[in-house]
């Protein structure tokens, strides 16, 4: 493994920040920590780069612990959320940092420059001054600058934050390619499902210091570990049930589940797409209360009687209109159990 | 309406001291400048001022430095308290200074009854007298910025491989360096002109352009070498004044700012303990000693004595009691407020405005000559100018509330600008599209926004104006001597009464003083979202 967190803690006066947290990434591996604000995402950054002391626990690199190894002599690289340029260089100073601080002469300096100014899709910006750039340019500057440095890991801290969602949805396209051509081993963070979800090879999702779920974007989008997770990754139709063989009890009636689910009290996960309107005669009757368009289809709010709303997925031409009665039934391909 | 103020009050007087000094039986004699240079006391004079300000700077960069980072940087009980305390100097009269350090290092001062150590006949005096009073300078103007600096500037240059100290070095040093200039030159301009602390600190060994100024007046009664020797000190401070500028607006290059609040962290590491108790260390030597030595003097006689003899009249050398002075002093500084308030005020709008023409621009330095420009110079320009027709106020009581409020009208507009340039014009509109008129407009947005500026402006303008000196010993009338004017005319007297009399009118005046500061800091600290900052902003 190249880095490895052995039950790492850290506390801020009497709350835990970090509490307990075990991750590993192996070489080459591209994995995203995905987390709502608050959830110590970033301090898990920074312990991981030694700008934050642990508490408790270990951060290893190549197998070795790090304790005591100052943050310049680690070797990653932390790309930070608002960039942290430095006004006071142009692209090329900035760029040309980490070579410097490792000894590389001015030839050196200005080739890196000039191989990773390319690399980002920016050459020729070398004599720019920072404050002249625009949010997509700057993020590429920043990426330049860390990549300069060649840590041995690279750890992102909500590295498209602040760019407007176009952008963002091409960069991280970019970003992917880059890593895989480069073998880059990253660790990001974001708060952002899809563009974690569009970036890792693996998703960490964290809640209060700790880590919630992991895996593979496909495993945690299909069966997230519990009802803290779906919600987060944007379902809504979660609610407690009654597992049976074939079947589970819930305030929307009998629903059916896959053969393999674990039986007994658990959360239930209906995806809006297994949410299949019906005439309103049949199903489960229900009060359409809003309608909002999400490009591919169309979302539907549903209100039924004494029960929790729920969220239906459909095609535009198929929607019914906000008021209308209609009735509403499910799919077991698209319910999960969860732990 | 501040432009015509100006003229008056302040280009005119200084017309009337070239006149003087270059003009003799109706003639222009501009080579009486190369003669009174030429004079090796002169020279003395001018070599001195220059030295024991580059010294002055100096010393008081190195010892405020760390003061700075401390300050900006680390989080410690008391933090707050250490800040309004390396303030108190900087409000402090200068008279109140130099009678501290008399007190702490002169004869029969602290240091000499304990060690037999006196500094008062050295520069040294001088030096350390300059660090106590510009210590907050340094720390203000660049411990407010680096306060303001991004942490994570420095700690992006670590993660591209810099060491703690290279970091410094390379991201946060560049950052600051502007702010460093711009103290460094605001402390050798406070020094170059020097009055109060060198005129009873230095004896008659030391003396800088501004006490030579004034004894080639009051004592000599050269008036023209007088007003010579002002315009080649006026000369000096316009230069330097004109490289502050260039500084201050090199300064407002894009830096990532962050809230102050949240910058500073416990100190962790040897090195921050030591840097922390060496700043506590050097403060309650430098700042705190002298203070409470002072006060120790002025209580040191049986049952308050110093004190009761300040209201007996008999036998001093004033017309009137000592304790009258309190008085005056206060009556003077409320009107002086006034003036600079209305002056400040009005010229700050006019400055802020953002179709401000390069002309209004100019008067934005012009303003701040009066601060350069020595007290001493505005003191003496009025005496020659406005005591014959066409104005003659020499008898008016106004004179001297005048000069004190030309000495505080920089100070209203230094606190007022960045305020009133901050108010956000979509505020106005916010509230212009809820239905406000622009008279509504200005009271709803702006007055709120402001009022707490103007009153640490006012604040300001009244503390400059008590412990006012080198204007006002000229001016002032023998019968209605101010506090530091009374200080140090008994500190002039031989005998323990004199002095111990000094010392209590010191410990007076600094405690109001004291006390006037202490309510702007909780004024500023109450100010949310607000960065400016009364004492930085030069």
């Amino acid at each position: 493994m190249l880095l490895g967190l052995q039950g790492a803690t850290v506390r801020f006066g009497r709350r835990t920040v970090l509490d307990a947290v075990d991750l590993d990434v192996a070489e080459g591996e591209i994995v995203c920590v995905l987390g709502p604000s608050g959830s110590g995402k970033s301090t898990l950054l920074r312990a991981v780069a030694g700008l934050q002391p642990l508490d408790a626990g270990r951060v290893l690199l190549d197998g070795r612990d790090q304790a005591g190894v100052p943050a310049h002599r680690r070797g990653v690289g932390l790309m930070f959320q608002d960039h942290q340029l430095f006004p006071h260089r142009d692209v090329a100073g900035n760029v040309a940092f980490g070579p410097r601080m490792h000894g590389a002469d001015r030839r050196e300096q200005a080739e890196r420059v000039r191989e990773l100014l390319e690399l980002v899709g920016l050459p020729g910006a070398e004599r720019r001054a920072v404050a002249a750039l625009s949010g997509g340019e700057q993020q590429r500057v920043a990426l330049a600058r860390a990549l300069a440095a060649r840590p041995r890991l690279l750890m992102l801290d909500e590295p498209l934050g602040q760019l407007d969602r176009s952008l963002r949805e091409r960069l991280v396209v970019e970003l992917r390619e880059l890593f895989g051509r480069l073998g880059t081993t990253v660790l990001a963070v974001t708060h952002d499902q899809g563009e974690a979800f569009a970036l890792a090879d693996r998703v960490v999702v964290m809640r209060d210091g700790r880590i919630a779920q992991s895996g593979t974007p496909l495993q945690v989008w299909q069966r997230p570990a519990d009802a803290f997770v779906a919600r987060f990754l944007g379902f809504d139709n979660v609610v407690q049930a009654t597992v049976g063989d074939t079947a589970a009890d819930t305030p929307w009636g009998k629903l059916p589940v896959p053969e393999d689910s674990p039986r007994g009290t658990r959360t239930l996960l209906v995806r809006p797409a297994g949410v299949r309107l019906v005439p309103a005669a049949e199903g489960l009757r229900c009060t359409v209360t809003a309608r909002t368009f999400q490009g591919t289809h169309v979302a539907v709010h549903l209100q039924p009687r004494d029960a929790p709303r729920l969220q239906a997925a459909c095609a535009l031409r198929e929607a019914p209109e906000v008021g209308q009665e209609v009735g509403v039934a499910f799919d077991a391909a698209e319910i999960a159990v969860l732990g | 309406m501040p432009a015509a103020f100006f003229a008056v009050f302040f280009a005119y007087p200084v017309a009337a001291i070239v006149a003087r000094g270059l003009k003799a039986d109706g003639h222009w004699r501009p080579g009486r400048i190369a003669d009174v240079l030429g004079d090796g006391g002169v020279r003395h004079v001018l070599w001195f001022t220059t030295w024991q300000a580059l010294a002055s700077t100096a010393l008081t960069l190195l010892v405020a430095l760390p003061g700075a980072y401390v300050l900006a940087r680390l989080d410690f009980p008391g933090r707050r308290l250490l800040r309004a305390v390396v303030t108190v100097p900087f409000v402090l009269p200068t008279v109140v200074a130099g009678s501290a350090w008399l007190a702490l290092v002169g004869r029969g001062g602290l240091l000499d009854t304990l060690w037999g150590v006196r500094l008062d006949t050295t520069v040294w005096a001088i030096l350390l007298a300059h660090v106590f009073f510009n210590y907050a300078v340094v720390v203000r103007t660049v411990g407010g910025l680096w306060a303001q600096l991004d942490p994570r500037q420095e700690e992006a240059a670590r993660m591209l491989g810099a060491s703690r100290l290279t970091a410094w070095r390379t991201v946060t040093l560049p950052a600051l360096a502007p702010a460093v200039a711009a103290a460094a030159l605001m402390v050798f301009l406070f020094t170059f002109t020097s009055f109060g602390v060198v005129q009873i600190l230095g004896g008659p060994r030391f003396a800088t352009l501004e006490v030579e100024i004034y004894r080639q007046t009051s004592e000599i009664f050269d008036l023209s070498t007088a007003a010579v020797l002002t315009l080649v000190q006026f000369a000096a401070v316009a230069a330097i004044l004109a490289v502050h500028a260039r500084t201050v607006r090199r300064r407002e290059r894009a830096l990532r700012l962050v809230d102050a609040s949240r910058t500073a962290r416990r100190p962790r590491g040897a090195t921050q303990w030591a840097l922390l108790t060496g700043v506590l260390l050097s403060v309650a030597v430098l700042v705190l000693l002298p203070l409470a030595v002072l006060v120790q003097r002025s209580l040191d006689a049986p049952g308050l004595r110093y004190y009761r003899a300040l209201s007996s009249d008999d036998g001093n050398i004033f017309l009137v009691a000592p304790i009258t002075a309190i008085g005056t002093s206060l009556e003077y500084a409320l009107a002086a407020t006034a003036i600079a308030v209305a002056i400040g005020g009005l010229a700050a709008g006019a400055l802020a405005r953002r179709d401000a023409g390069r002309l209004v621009r100019g008067f934005d330095a012009l303003l701040m000559l009066p601060l350069g420009v020595s007290a001493v110079t505005v003191g003496f320009g009025f005496l020659i100018a406005l005591d014959t027709p066409p104005l003659d106020l020499r008898a008016s009581w106004i004179l001297v509330p005048l000069a004190q409020a030309l000495v505080g009208v920089p100070f209203v507009v230094r606190t007022m600008l960045p305020v009133l340039r901050a108010v956000d014009t979509r505020l106005r509109e916010a509230a212009a599209v809820l239905g406000a008129s622009p008279w509504r407009v200005w009271r709803a947005v702006d007055l709120p926004l402001v009022r707490r500026a103007l009153l640490i402006a006012a604040g300001f303008a009244f503390a400059v104006s008590l412990g006012e000196f080198g204007a006002t010993v000229f001016i002032a009338r023998p019968d209605r001597p101010t506090l530091p004017v009374a200080v140090t005319r008994l500190l002039g007297r031989p005998g323990d009464l004199n002095y111990g009399q000094a010392m209590a009118l010191s410990t007076i005046l600094m405690l109001v003083c004291a006390a006037t500061l202490l309510l702007l800091e909780g004024l500023r600290g109450r100010t949310t979202g607000d960065r400016t900052d009364p004492t930085g902003e030069f």
